[in-house]
Order: C-alpha cells, then sequence, then structure tokens
C-alpha cells in the first residue's frame, strides 16, 4: 500500500459574512498518497481554493473545523510560527495567476532564494545562489544567471509560473498544492507547464493536489480525482472509474459539458443556473438538487452522505439510483425517465 | 544603471518647456494685475507726468514679448528687479528667507514622516481595530481643520500661554551667526511652526500609506510569501511596507505643493521671515515684483519636488526604470 501524505478529515471552512459564519468548504475528507496526484475538479466558486488555502494554512479569518492530518500532525488549526516550519518547506504551493503572485519590486533570484532562506539559515549566499540557478535549470528556464537579477514584468506569464513553481519546489516538498497552475496561461505554454510538474512529481515522489476546472488535465494527470460541487465533495473516485461510470448528475454533468464528448448541444442534460453564492446556499437538504428542478423533488435525498459504491469510489447520495441517464439523453427524456 | 541616467536625464529635459511654461504664465499674470507698484506706494504729490516719465524709464510701456524678454533675461542673472517697499534688489530680500522657508519645509517633511509612516503602518497591518479607529479618527479631524486655525490654536497654546516656544521671528535678536546658540535659537524658532503644518498635513499620508498597506495585505504575493514559510515580520519587512512606502515616494511632489500652500498661513500667522510671509505681504502692499519672483519659485520648487518624487520613485520601482 502507498503510504498516506495527507488526510483531510471533515474539513469545514467557514467565513464570516457580516454576523454570521458561511462554510466555503463542508464536510470534506480525502486523502493524498505520496507519489499520487488527486486531482480536484469543480465550477469556479465551488469552494477549491478555500479547500487549498486550509491546507496551507493561508486563511487569516476563517473558522477551520475538522482535521488536516500532515503525516499524522494535525495542522489544520496550528499556530503560524509551526505552521512556518512545515510551509515553503514540508509543503509547497503553486498559484493560479503568475503575473500576480510574484513581488514586483524583488528580483527573482531573491523570490526563489527566500524559500532556501527561510528554511536552511546556514546556507551560505554563494551555495544559495546556485541552488537556485539550479532550481531556474531544472523548471527550464532558459538563462538563469541572467533571469536571476530580473524582475517579474520582465518575463512572459509561462515563466513566471516557471518561477512561482521554482519557489514551490525550492525545499523539494513532501506535498506539492497546485491551484490551477495552467488556468492564466495560453494553452501551448498550459501543456508545458503541466509536463514540468509531472516531471518534478516523478522526480521528487511527492503528493500532488491539482486543483482544475479541466477535465483534460485530469485525464493527463491524475491519478484519482474528487469533484467538489458548492464546498463539498460530490463524488471522489480513481480517474478511470470516474471517467468510465461516473455515477452523481453534476459529474455527469461536467463530462457533458466538455464541448468535444457532447455531440449535439441541444441533446445535454442541462445544468441549470450557477454556483450559488456562499450566502444564498440552501441550509438544508441537498446543494444541488435547486440545479436539476427537471427531476422529481421527491427523488433526492434529505441529508445526502458519500457512500461507498465499490472500493474508493464514493458517492453523495444514493438517490442517483433512482435515475437514469442514458449518454446524450436530453432532460425531458430524463423527466419522463424518474416519473 | 543605465537606464536609469536615461530615465532621469529625460525627465530633466521635460522641465524645461514646463518651466518655461511657467514663467509666461506667471509673466501674463504680473502683466493683467490691476495697477503696479508705481500707483499706491508713491507720494501723492508726484505728477502723473512724473509717474508716466518714470513708467517710460522702466520699460513698462514697451511691447509684452519686450519686457517678457529683458525679464526673463534678468532672471536668468538672477535678477528678479526692485522691490519698490522694500527698495532693495528682490534677489537679495529673497535669499535669507528662501533659506528660512527650505528648512521650514524641512523640518515639516521630517515631522510629517515621522508621524505618518509608523501611523499609518499601525493603521494598515491592524485595520479595523480600536487603534486603526482613532487614528482614522485623529486623520477626519485633521481633514475637517484648517490649517491657519489650527496653526493659530497651537501659537496661542505653545506660544503664549505656555511660552515653550517663541511667538516669531526666525531667530532671537542678537544671536550671533555661526555659534551654537544660534543654530538652536533657529531650530527653536521653527519647531512650532513645523509640528503645527506637519500635524496636517501628514493626514493624507496615513491615510494613503493605510490603505496601501490595507491592499497590499491582500495582494497575491503576500500569500506566496507565507507559503514560503515567511514570518508575519518578514512579510511585512520585506514584503508589505515596501511595496506600500513606493507610492508614497510618489506622494512627495504633492507633499511639496501642500508645503508652500502652507508656509504662506503658517509663516504669516508665526511672522516668521520665509517666502510665504514675503508672498503675504507683498501681495497685499502690491509689491508686484516681489510676487511674480516668489510664484515664480513656488512654481519652480513644486516641479522639482515632482522631479524628486519620480526620480525616488524611478530608484525604488523596477518597473519604471524600464519603461
Ligand atoms: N476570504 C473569503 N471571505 C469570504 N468569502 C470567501 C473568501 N474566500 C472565498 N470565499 C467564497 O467562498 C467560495 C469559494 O471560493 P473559492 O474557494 O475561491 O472557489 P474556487 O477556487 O473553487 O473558484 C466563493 O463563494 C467565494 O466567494
Ligand atoms: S439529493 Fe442526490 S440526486 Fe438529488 S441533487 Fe442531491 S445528490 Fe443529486
Ligand atoms: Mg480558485
Amino acid at each position: 500500500m502507498s503510504e498516506k501524505l495527507l488526510e483531510v478529515k471533515n474539513l469545514k471552512t467557514s467565513f464570516r459574512i457580516k454576523d454570521d459564519y458561511y462554510a466555503a468548504v463542508d464536510d470534506v475528507s480525502l486523502s493524498v498518497n505520496k507519489n499520487e496526484v488527486l486531482a480536484i475538479v469543480g465550477e469556479s466558486g465551488c469552494g477549491k481554493s478555500a479547500l487549498a488555502f486550509s491546507i496551507m494554512g493561508l486563511h487569516n479569518r476563517a473558522k477551520i473545523e475538522g482535521n488536516i492530518l500532515f503525516k499524522d500532525q494535525d495542522i489544520a488549526n496550528l499556530s503560524i510560527s509551526n505552521l512556518n516550519k512545515l510551509r515553503g518547506k514540508n509543503m509547497g504551493m503553486i498559484f493560479q495567476d503568475p503575473l500576480t503572485a510574484l513581488n514586483p519590486l524583488m528580483e527573482i533570484g531573491d523570490q526563489i532564494g527566500e524559500a532556501l532562506l527561510l528554511h536552511n539559515k546556514d546556507l551560505s549566499k554563494t551555495k544559495r545562489k546556485e541552488k537556485v540557478i539550479d532550481l531556474l535549470n531544472k523548471v527550464g528556464i532558459p538563462r538563469p544567471e541572467h533571469v536571476y537579477e530580473q524582475f517579474p514584468h520582465e518575463l512572459s506569464g509561462g515563466m513566471r509560473q516557471r518561477v512561482v513553481i521554482a519557489t514551490a519546489i525550492a525545499n523539494e516538498p513532501e506535498l506539492l498544492i497546485a491551484d490551477e497552475p495552467t488556468t492564466a496561461l495560453d494553452v501551448t505554454i498550459q501543456s508545458q507547464i503541466l509536463d514540468l510538474i509531472k516531471e518534478l512529481k516523478d522526480d521528487m515522489d511527492a503528493g500532488i493536489i491539482l486543483i482544475t476546472h479541466d477535465l483534460g488535465v485530469v485525464a493527463e494527470m491524475a491519478d484519482r480525482v474528487a469533484v467538489m460541487y458548492a464546498g463539498q465533495i460530490v463524488e471522489i473516485a480513481d480517474v478511470h472509474t470516474l471517467f468510465e461510470k461516473p455515477l452523481h448528475p453534476y459529474t455527469r454533468s461536467l463530462f457533458n459539458s466538455v464541448p468535444n464528448t457532447a455531440q449535439a448541444k441541444s441533446k445535454l442534460h442541462v445544468i441549470q443556473g450557477i454556483v450559488p453564492s456562499l450566502q444564498n446556499l440552501p441550509r438544508e437538504g441537498c446543494r444541488f438538487s435547486a440545479r436539476i428542478p427537471w427531476i422529481d423533488a421527491s427523488a433526492h435525498e434529505e441529508h445526502p452522505e458519500l457512500h461507498e459504491v465499490s472500493s474508493g469510489h464514493f458517492v453523495r447520495c444514493t438517490c442517483y439510483k433512482h435515475f437514469d441517464f442514458p449518454e446524450g439523453s436530453s432532460k425531458e427524456e430524463q423527466h419522463h425517465g424518474i416519473s | 544603471m543605465i537606464d536609469m541616467w536615461k530615465f532621469t536625464l529625460r525627465r530633466i529635459l521635460i522641465m524645461i518647456p514646463q518651466i518655461i511654461l511657467l514663467s509666461i504664465l506667471i509673466f501674463i499674470l504680473a502683466k493683467m494685475m490691476p495697477g503696479d507698484a508705481l500707483t499706491g506706494m508713491i507720494d501723492p504729490n508726484v505728477s502723473p507726468e512724473r509717474l508716466e516719465e518714470l513708467r517710460e524709464k522702466l520699460g513698462w510701456n514697451d511691447p509684452w514679448h519686450i519686457q517678457y524678454a529683458d525679464w526673463v533675461g534678468g532672471l536668468v542673472q538672477g535678477d528678479f528687479g526692485q522691490s519698490f517697499r522694500f527698495k532693495m534688489p528682490v534677489t537679495e530680500l529673497i535669499g535669507e528667507r528662501i533659506v528660512n522657508s527650505f528648512w521650514l519645509s524641512v523640518a515639516t517633511l521630517i515631522f510629517t514622516y515621522l508621524i505618518a509612516i509608523p501611523l499609518g503602518i499601525l493603521s494598515g497591518r491592524y485595520n479595523d481595530s480600536l487603534l486603526d479607529q482613532t487614528i482614522t479618527g485623529y486623520t477626519y479631524l485633521g481633514f475637517a481643520t484648517p490649517l491657519f486655525i489650527f496653526a493659530l490654536v497651537m501659537l496661542w497654546v505653545f506660544g503664549f500661554m505656555l511660552g515653550w516656544f517663541p511667538t516669531s521671528g526666525s531667530v532671537s535678536p542678537g544671536s550671533e551667526p555661526g555659534t551654537f546658540a544660534y543654530v538652536m535659537s533657529k531650530i527653536n524658532h521653527l519647531i512650532l511652526p513645523a509640528i503645527a503644518m506637519a500635524l496636517i498635513a501628514t493626514v493624507n499620508t496615513v491615510q494613503y500609506l493605510r490603505s496601501e498597506i490595507i491592499d497590499t495585505k491582500q495582494k497575491d504575493f503576500i500569500l506566496t510569501a507565507r507559503a514560503k514559510g515567511a514570518s508575519e515580520s518578514r512579510v511585512y519587512n520585506r514584503h508589505i511596507l515596501r511595496n506600500s512606502l513606493l507610492p508614497i515616494a510618489a506622494f512627495f511632489g504633492y507633499e511639496i505643493t501642500f508645503l508652500i500652500g502652507g508656509t504662506i498661513f503658517v509663516e504669516t500667522i508665526y511672522n516668521y521671515p520665509g517666502m510665504g510671509l514675503l508672498f503675504f505681504e507683498s501681495i497685499t502692499l502690491r509689491d508686484y515684483s516681489v510676487v511674480t519672483a516668489v510664484v515664480l519659485l513656488f512654481g519652480v520648487a513644486a516641479i522639482l519636488g515632482a522631479l524628486l518624487s519620480d526620480i525616488i520613485l524611478s530608484l525604488v520601482d523596477p518597473r519604471i526604470r524600464i519603461k
């Protein structure tokens, strides 16, 4: 069995808005093993970043409940100073937008070097520079000596993302969280960056949480996939199972909204509306039911739980059994199917 | 570094048309002012013919471009004309006052930043705390208080009632220039006006710095720094402060402009012999050659302030250097 690196148990992350707390992450449980890529997919606003930030301890005014076990140590509410011993060393993070993720006033070399300096005070200045140059080479940046002294605005988006990656992997972290690392980049650059991440993963034997809303990326990179909707995981399985036998209606809708799998737009079972904002989430009942109004209200579960349907394949709610979702069926047909 | 020099050179070249434009504007304004120094100041027994003769002799009846050329020609040689009230060259009149105003401005700037930087940082770092609310309260009060009223109150309380500071002049009469006592007396004379001005001037900078810090705190690269494992103090010192103080450097030029306005009130109230007081007196006495000279110098100071701002900014902001 592979070694468990991270285990998140019943995580709930709530933000205070006016005088109330609203959960952006609700009852999320997942685990990541060494040398494994767990992809997290879901629409924008479903809480993917909130989840990643909770693991990294980057929320400054959120209520975090549940457990985040990193190598058996609960880091869910660890003090900043203890957290800082892990962040940047044992766990690294790659952010979505490389244009804003770097300090505009600091030389590239210093920004990467800072990650080294913070976790190894004894490293001499020359040694540190050598290591930074090595890192720049490793992430595929040409003329590293020159780039070392450049400022972020002098580099392209793709190059900046390589710098961000170099910073994240400077201390060879065991866990790497990549929050939509290619969303802000051109398509051609995207695949280069993904290849790089894959290469580094094999190199470092790290566990990776890859957040994305691109199923193509998932297919290419992931070992396992968790699908999130409105702060909750609605389905989690290994990548083959999920692609071959998606069960939750939301997962199915994700597959159907990928343009090349949809033969004809009119034939999609259309998921209505958008992810509700935090304050507008239904307080009880299933968070998703409102988006498939063509399904009979009585068919929904009151408190959908995650059920293990086969080894390692969890689906929130069992009511999917009541629905027959023939491939490419229209919503009218479906409605007909359940009633 | 080469970029840096290019930038500075280009920036200095931009000043030339600015200053020419300024001089033309001031010249036109001076010509448009009603009457001239001869109108009110001279013995009423002097006949109008004699006045006309004087005007002719002074070149005041020449076409405007000749007058302008004469005026600029004089300026370039440091000749600002004659003050009718003081019966001496304007250049001589300005000499000592400009030095007084310079030191008053320097002292004000020092006090301004001494107050603004810590208050702005505290207010921004602990935003929405009681401390922040107190500091913000002070800035609102500062915005609402006219400088001349505040300066008067300060003068009354610390000058007259408590007697801690002198109430007029720039140095005690009888002090020997060059002695330690002379320097101390000079400093003693400018502390109160400088603090009065700084306490009002600083509120802009406090608010500006506060909002810059609150803004920078939420930037993505701060998350990157935290994700690297940087401690809170390092995050503040290395990442937030540098990036927030940068726009303050850009604000410096504006500060100079405020100072120029401020010295007019404060020097008048504290009877401090500087450019502001000279300006006020010359306006009321229609000593126009002095007024034009002072306005011109104020304008040049504002332009230089903006230049200084830009140079400081280009030194600290790599993004500007390249452009
Ligand atoms: N600091 C915060 N305060 C309040 N609400 C937040 C905060 N961060 C995120 N949210 C809300 O939480 C929800 C999830 O956001 P996020 O995790 O950024 O989504 P995703 O990364 O999946 O696009 C959104 O509704 C967002 O508005
Ligand atoms: S109750 Fe079950 S079937 Fe109904 S929307 Fe929720 S998850 Fe889907
Ligand atoms: Mg996100």
